[in-house]
């Protein structure tokens, strides 16, 4: 076992874990963070993407203890209070989920993509962007109103950024 | 996944030593090709030696006539560095083409050159570009380096540290991916420095990336896609699956090395 620190959303956490426990597993099992969600396990769906220092990345796919000292940002940590965030917000607006699987990566990379491209994005970049974030129910369509939109309140908002 | 040691050294001399100690132990950079396939359980290392915490082996620099990128910088960094973009634009291109916004965040050069999956995209760029693997023992030529199937040239403690790519007058990747695993299916790396031509195929041979010779030879008649017109690779040795069979993935190659031809006159 191996004792990990790191900061999610903003807070200090540590935990005891075998080395081959993914980020994942921690988010969901030590930590009982449950917005992050296991689709695949093979780095295609997207379900558990959430922002390690800054960068957008598949939790399924990266090892708890590569994350020492790191700052994760999941879901959870994107919320002021009972505020949503506006990317979340704007997935509400627009009803950008059915089931709401793929719901927390998908907001979790489309508030990457802003972070990375800007408030202003047109439809094509955020389909290409969303390429590795897969949805079963809505067909993509309500999904890129909801991150355009998100996008452009972000930019409104003075580009509220996640809590990182 | 099956348990393992983990180890997190901090310089490269540590990670090789670690590495020559713990037999079987594998060194984990990105972790997107080694993570899932430990997951799957068909591998299943004793040891992983991580990389994260060593200083130095990412970056991007021009040093005289060439390109050198540290082993532990992310795809992302080399798909929108600047000095990249204006050095081999062709090679940004193909890093930005590579798994999915999130993959590349994590995924890494010499994880990729170093694992040498059949599909993978850096071993077509390394091998067209005429690229040099730095590793922390010696420097090998493309060439000699990408030996087959998940194989290469390196030695047992031998951790790859640095790429260097020479900066070619015209280059560049079209790739036919598998649109769930984001494989190429076939990619074909074209470049072109003074009258040397390569062109290198990923993703269809059995034995791993290759070089096109009779593609490369009808372009050094003209550097035009018209020059590859009428040629047809032959389905020996090409690899075939659910998802393509050898013929269609030889058909493939030349149509990709057409693409790659004309986006490389265009940049």
């Amino acid at each position: 076992m191996t004792m990990i620190s790191m900061t999610v959303n903003g807070k200090a956490v540590s935990g005891n874990v075998e080395p081959r426990t993914l980020l994942v597993q921690f988010l969901r099992e030590n930590l009982r963070l449950t917005g992050t969600h296991v689709g695949c396990d093979t780095s295609q769906c997207g379900a558990c993407v959430v922002h390690v220092d800054g960068a957008a990345v598949k939790s399924c796919t990266m090892l708890a203890v590569s994350c020492e000292g790191s700052h994760v940002t999941t879901i959870e940590g994107l919320a002021n209070g009972t505020e949503l965030h506006p990317m979340q917000a704007a997935f509400r607006e627009h009803h950008g989920l059915q089931c709401g699987f793929c719901t927390p990566g998908m907001i979790m990379t489309a508030v990457d993509i802003v972070n990375r491209k800007g408030s202003t994005l047109d439809e094509h970049t955020i389909r290409e962007e969303l390429e590795g974030n897969i949805c079963r129910c809505t067909g993509y369509h309500n999904i890129v109103k909801a991150v355009e939109a998100g996008a452009q309140a972000m930019g409104a908002g003075g580009m509220q950024a996640a809590a990182e | 996944m099956y348990a393992f040691s983990y180890h997190q050294p901090k310089t490269v001399r540590q990670a090789a030593s670690l590495l020559a100690k713990n037999e079987d132990g594998k060194i984990l950079a990105g972790g997107q090709t080694l993570l899932p396939t430990m997951k799957q359980r068909l591998a299943a290392p004793p040891a992983l030696i991580d990389l994260s915490k060593v200083e130095g082996l990412s970056g991007i620099e021009l040093k005289g006539r060439s390109l050198v990128i540290g082993a532990m910088t992310k795809h992302a960094h080399v798909a929108t560095s600047e000095i990249v973009r204006q050095a081999i634009p062709g090679l940004a291109d193909m890093a930005g083409l590579i798994g999915d916004p999130a993959v590349r965040n994590r995924g890494t050069i010499g994880g990729s050159v170093a694992n040498n999956d059949p599909a993978a995209d850096y071993p077509a760029a390394c091998l067209a570009l005429g690229a040099t693997i730095i590793t922390n023992m010696r420097k090998v030529p493309a060439d000699q380096f990408f030996t087959g199937l998940f194989e290469t040239a390196l030695e047992p403690g031998e951790v790859v540290v640095k790429v260097a790519f020479p900066i070619v007058s015209k280059a560049a990747y079209a790739k036919f991916r598998n649109p769930a695993s984001r494989y190429a299916m076939v990619g074909v790396f074209v470049a072109k420095r003074g009258s040397d031509i390569r062109v290198a195929v990923t993703g269809a041979g059995a034995n791993g990336v290759f070089r096109a010779t009779a593609l490369e030879e009808a372009l050094k008649k003209r550097f035009s896609p018209k020059s590859l017109d009428g040629i047809s690779m032959p389905a020996t040795g090409i690899n075939g699956d659910i998802h393509a069979s050898p013929e269609y993935r030889a058909h493939l190659i030349t149509v990709m090395a057409k693409r790659a031809v004309t986006a490389a006159i265009g940049k």
